[in-house]
């Protein structure tokens, strides 16, 4: 009787799935919610405001333009370097989160909008392996970063992870370096990255490119954090404080900048662009003048412009 | 051959240990009685040496992680005190604290002024205490940081020596972000227009590890793990069972072989025989050797090259199809 055994945690990625049934507990309050009500609500609770964890399908609808989404770089999938295996292969186990999600990785990337103006995004899914990251996650986020930086967009990413995937081992963790290289390059072209942290965002991945956002957006009540607190708890032997990493105790800490409820985040999305990232620029000016003129006012932020040649803002001078 | 009176040992030694303890019993006795014992002690000795070349050459991961664990292992201390020359420890991150459990501060080695960091363990239980057994906080990440930047502006170039069981799982880590100083370390250390040289002496483990891992040349030496997890937490998540661990270790690859075979390290430093721990003075030199000739070449190359350069590196790693 597996079923007893499961433990709670966030290594077990089926629990807390989106609820099938006409009827659904709130894993909070209790509540029991008409399903479709609940999906009209984005899967927040009415009564306690819960986020339930939702798939990278409904963060897409949720947080950007209708429509506007066009994915790329769907059919990279991973191999078996280390040919892991457990109580199952993880090919098979490969294939079995394939088929449960019907996406091919734990990160779909694409572009998008967001109130017209346009985004690069990756969308974690945390149905898919517990979100784990790969060799794939971490090359189609390496990719959406390179692309973000080649069309000069902001790029967004959603997280939602239990951290890195332990079937590849070491090349799991080299993901971690790898994001957070390109996301230097990122950087140093001056283009936005917003990290929008969701339940649950740990270990690597936290450890990586979703603590490096120029600002980080987490949903309300999302567990954030790096160790697991199992871990913690059998560490300090003593029981973790109330509200231990979550989305509040990080903003109370001063490592998320703000908490926005998933109904309010695609419109503080576009309010925080507009003015990170303007398209139509100020008083009717392009971006590219924006950049411009900006360029001239503050010449020192190019002087010190460590990008190579090709990748920096090349409207400076 | 032996140093220390009380030197720990590793089930797959003893035969080795026991024999070395019959040669100098008879050296002992030989010079005693007076007695010529030479040629059965250079055939015990000839024996010693075919069973540890035995030994050690068919060494499973497991063992190998026992090695990078053991006890009386050279520590980042006792590798900077060997290699390089005038070491000035530095202390602080500016921000909190002191971390003891990361080393950090500045050294000529040769011709080279460099910045040196490394996780550092204690060698007994009070020390232990102190170093937190290599576990660092965000403040030992920062403090790496902030020297290895000082280093950069002083066009110093950075060593830095991997040795923990992991950063420390503990609430005030992460109150203070354990996660956002490894992630920042990892984005800093990724465009440092200085040569960086990671060598991994003893355990590598996960992103603790990897917060002072990202460089230009990654050095492993023979008997170190480097992995995403440690055997036990593999273990305990998938069979949920520490004691498999052996088992995992395995399944994880992550001896310095493995390693160097998916493109994750670059070179392996071999060691004296029988590990690290018979020869503190020989497995230094053979690093010095190894790190200066990767800085006589990496301090050639410009510094926008070499960032360049150090973040291709990592965007090749992983395997994929598509």
């Amino acid at each position: 009787m597996d079923w007893f055994k499961r433990k709670k945690g966030i290594s077990g990625n089926e629990r807390k799935s989106i609820p099938d049934g006409l009827w659904v507990k709130c894993n909070k309050c209790n509540e029991i919610i008409y399903r479709r009500e609940l999906q009209k609500r984005m899967f927040v609770c009415p009564k306690c405001n819960y986020h339930f964890r939702v798939t990278s399908k409904e963060f897409i609808q949720y947080y950007f333009d209708e429509g506007s989404f066009r994915e790329f770089n769907q059919n990279i999938r991973s191999v078996d370097p280390l040919k892991f295996k457990d109580s199952k292969k993880y090919t098979d186990k490969l294939k079995e989160a394939q088929k449960k999600t019907g996406l091919n990785e734990a990160v779909v990337t694409g572009d998008a909008t967001i109130h017209g103006q346009p985004v690069v995004t990756a969308v974690m899914d945390f149905f898919f392996i517990g979100g784990s990251m790969g060799s794939v996650v971490g090359e189609k986020i390496s990719r959406a970063i390179d692309r973000a930086l080649e069309k000069r967009v902001p790029l967004i990413i959603v997280a939602t992870s239990g951290g890195a995937r332990m079937m590849e081992g070491a090349l799991s963790l080299m993901q971690m370096a790898k994001t957070s290289a390109k996301l230097a390059r990122l950087s140093d072209a001056g283009i936005p990255y917003i990290a929008v942290l969701t339940d649950p965002t740990t270990g690597g991945t936290t450890a990586s490119f979703a603590m490096l956002g120029d600002i980080h957006i987490a949903e309300p009540g999302a567990l954030i954090g790096f160790a697991g607190q199992r871990v913690i708890k059998q560490t300090i032997g003593q029981d973790l404080p109330e509200g231990f990493q979550t989305a509040e105790f990080l903003l109370e800490h001063g490592f998320v900048d703000l908490i926005v409820a998933r109904q309010e985040m695609r419109a503080t999305l576009a309010r925080i662009l507009r003015i990170l990232w303007p398209i139509n620029g100020e008083n009717g000016k392009s971006r590219e003048k924006l950049e411009t003129a900006g360029a001239a006012a503050n010449p020192e932020v190019h002087s010190d412009n460590s990008s190579p040649p090709g990748t920096g803002r090349q409207t400076a001078g | 051959m032996l140093k220390k009176n009380f030197r720990m040992i590793l089930d797959f030694e003893k035969p080795i240990v026991e024999l070395e303890k019959k040669i100098a019993e008879m050296e002992e006795y030989a010079r005693e009685t007076g007695m010529d014992l030479t040629e059965d002690i250079a055939r015990l000795t000839k024996k010693v040496e075919t069973l540890r070349k035995d030994v050690y050459s068919k060494l499973t991961p497991w063992q190998r992680v026992q090695l990078a664990r053991h006890p009386d292992r050279p520590y980042t201390l006792d590798y900077i005190q060997r290699m390089a020359g005038d070491f000035i420890e530095l202390h602080g991150d500016r921000y909190f604290a002191d971390d003891p459990a990361v080393v950090a501060g500045i050294a000529r080695i040769e011709e080279f002024r460099v910045v040196i960091i490394g996780q550092q363990k204690g060698r007994d239980v009070k020390e232990n205490l102190y170093r937190n057994f290599g576990m660092s906080n965000p403040e030992g990440y920062r403090k790496a940081l902030r020297v290895m930047k000082m280093g950069a502006k002083f066009r110093m170039p950075v060593i830095s020596l991997i040795d923990t069981p992991g950063a420390y799982p503990g609430v005030g880590a992460e109150e203070r972000g354990q996660a956002e100083a490894i992630a920042r370390n990892l984005l800093e250390m990724s465009h440092l227009p200085v040569p960086i040289v990671i060598a991994i002496i003893g355990e590598g483990a996960s992103g603790g590890a990897l917060g002072i891992g990202v460089g230009d040349v990654i050095l492993m030496m023979e008997n170190c793990w480097y992995s995403v997890i440690s055997p036990e937490g593999c273990a305990a998540i998938l069979w949920r069972d520490n004691a498999k661990a052996p088992q995992a270790a395995e399944a994880m690859k992550l001896t310095a072989p493995d390693l160097l075979e998916m493109g994750i390290i670059d070179r392996i430093v071999p060691e004296p025989p029988g590990g690290a721990h018979w020869d503190y003075d020989q497995a230094a030199a053979t690093l010095k050797t190894f790190i200066l000739e990767e800085l006589r070449r990496l301090v050639t190359i410009p510094p926008q090259e070499l960032i360049e350069k150090r973040v291709e590196k990592f965007a090749r790693m992983g395997y994929w199809k598509e």
